[in-house]
């Protein structure tokens, strides 16, 4: 496929590769904050490839790890409900709340269904007037337009069987967060390319100047990886912070300003908490007092119970990159994707899965083609 | 499974709807059809490439900036090609090999 095929071309990454070893007299340490980032580099081999000279972090951005327990136990309590369709996407789906999944195995808890896209759940909704078609509205900056944009449809609309349970992150503010740790031994971050499309970077030069650390905008494919890498990898070698963007043909300095717009339509900043991390402030988006009716917390009565956290499980040190994934005695044992205990081993975008899928993977974009 | 911030590049084949917001174009992604949310790309023209997530149109494809880093592999390769050719045994009439 064009603007994919070209960047994962073997031979370049092996370039790119043998550049970064060269140009680093030192070993580093780099957070690459987007799960989808951290599959990239598992899945291609990178991680291995740069072993001793760039240690990678594994940052919190799988929006479905991150996603408390208390919405997830919402939504399991609101799928019970006979004139409910609880949707949203597969992954968030399978992650286990206090006491079940929503979906559990091929099997359903409830009445849940999977969609592609939350305007997939406004077309239901058109569908089944009589039911209450909720969207479970997880995920960072790159997705909030999207649900944003299935309010405002629904509001043209006049649906009055839309609702959206919103669990939406933003990522900058989990940054400055990890950042602020003392105990931090990163030293330059790789930023989320998507979500940098919707945000631009602008915003991160705040960052980089407060904390005296690079911020490179990096892409998925191997050679946007490896190409961050070494942007992030010239700059401390230099000893220089500022943010950089490895990602132009997807990102602009201020971002998609419609999407910006459309996400400021709908939703407004509030503290969340993070699972792992505890109240982010400024790391959640709810939707505007305008759009209110819209809100399935303002629509639907829940009794929360006490939340159970599973005790052995240590995805809040995972997610904030104080453990690897193998690093837990739990790993690969009892917690599997098939029976996980924790979001980042159920997530596409976790930390665990990726390790499980990937850990003893001998074929790498750098030895072989790496088509997916 | 959709990784959640997976998102891909795809040529926008025909426009269906102008409107906000219910914008809509039909967006090819090898050789695959589908119907796509253009609201926050209305100035995007048919044959151009956008970056599509959770079924709407996030980017438009900067073509320039996406041969910048290709270029710079390029750079490498000529580098390590350089490299290469000074590396080669050259017996010159005269010379002894190794020294300066």
């Amino acid at each position: 496929m064009k603007y994919l095929d070209e960047y994962r071309d073997p031979a370049g990454c092996r370039r790119l590769a043998k550049e970064i070893r060269t140009t680093a007299t030192r070993s580093w340490t780099i957070m690459e904050v987007c799960g989808g980032q951290t599959h990239g580099l598992l899945r291609h081999g990178i991680d291995r490839e740069l072993d001793g000279v760039v240690r990678l972090i594994h940052g919190p951005g799988c929006p479905v790890c991150v996603t408390p327990l208390e919405s997830i136990d919402f939504a399991l309590d609101l799928a019970r409900r006979q004139d409910v369709l609880l949707t949203s996407f597969g992954d968030m789906l399978r992650v286990p709340g206090s006491r079940q999944r929503l979906l559990e195995g091929r099997g359903e808890t409830g009445n849940v269904g999977i969609v592609y896209s939350p305007l997939d759940a406004i077309r239901l909704a058109e569908e089944q007037p009589d039911r209450q078609i909720v969207f479970f509205a997880v995920g960072f900056e790159t997705t909030a337009p999207a649900t944003a944009l299935a309010v405002r449809r629904a509001a043209e609309l006049g649906l009055d069987n839309f609702s959206l349970l919103v669990a939406h992150v933003c990522v900058l503010p989990a940054m400055e967060t990890l950042a602020a740790n003392p105990n931090s031994s990163v030293q330059g971050f790789l930023a989320a390319g998507h979500v940098c499309t919707v945000t631009g970077h602008a915003c991160y030069e705040e960052f980089v100047s407060r904390f005296r650390l690079p911020v490179v905008v990096t892409g998925f494919e191997p050679i946007d990886l490896l190409a961050g890498i070494l942007q992030c990898v010239e700059q401390l070698e230099r000893g220089e912070a500022s943010v950089a963007n490895c990602y132009g043909r997807s990102v602009r300095t201020d971002g998609n300003t419609h999407a910006v717009e459309l996400m400021g339509e709908v939703y407004e900043v509030c503290d969340r908490p993070w699972r792992g991390f505890g109240v982010v402030p400024g790391g959640g988006l709810k939707l505007r007092p305008k759009y209110a009716s819209f809100d399935a917390t303002e629509r639907f009565d829940f009794n929360s119970l006490p939340i159970v956290e599973p005790k052995e499980c240590r995805s809040g040190e995972v997610l904030s990159g104080q453990i690897k994934p193998t690093d837990c005695e739990c790993f690969g044992t009892r917690c599997t994707p098939e029976s996980p205990m924790g979001a980042p081993m159920v997530s596409t975008e976790g930390a665990c899965s990726a390790y499980y899928q990937y850990g003893a993977a001998e074929s790498t974009a750098l030895t072989e083609g790496a088509k997916s | 499974m959709t990784p959640m911030c997976l998102a891909i590049p795809g040529k926008v084949i025909k426009w269906i709807e102008r409107e906000s917001p219910f914008a809509t174009a039909t967006v090819e992604f090898g050789g695959v059809r589908r119907r796509v949310s253009m609201d926050c790309v209305p100035e995007a023209d048919e044959g151009e490439y956008v970056i599509v997530h959770a079924g709407i149109a996030i980017s438009r494809i900067d073509r320039s900036e996406a041969m910048r880093v290709l270029e710079t592999l390029e750079e490498l390769e000529l580098a390590e090609l350089r490299e290469s050719v000074d590396d080669l045994p050259i017996d010159r009439p005269g010379t002894v090999r190794g020294t300066p």
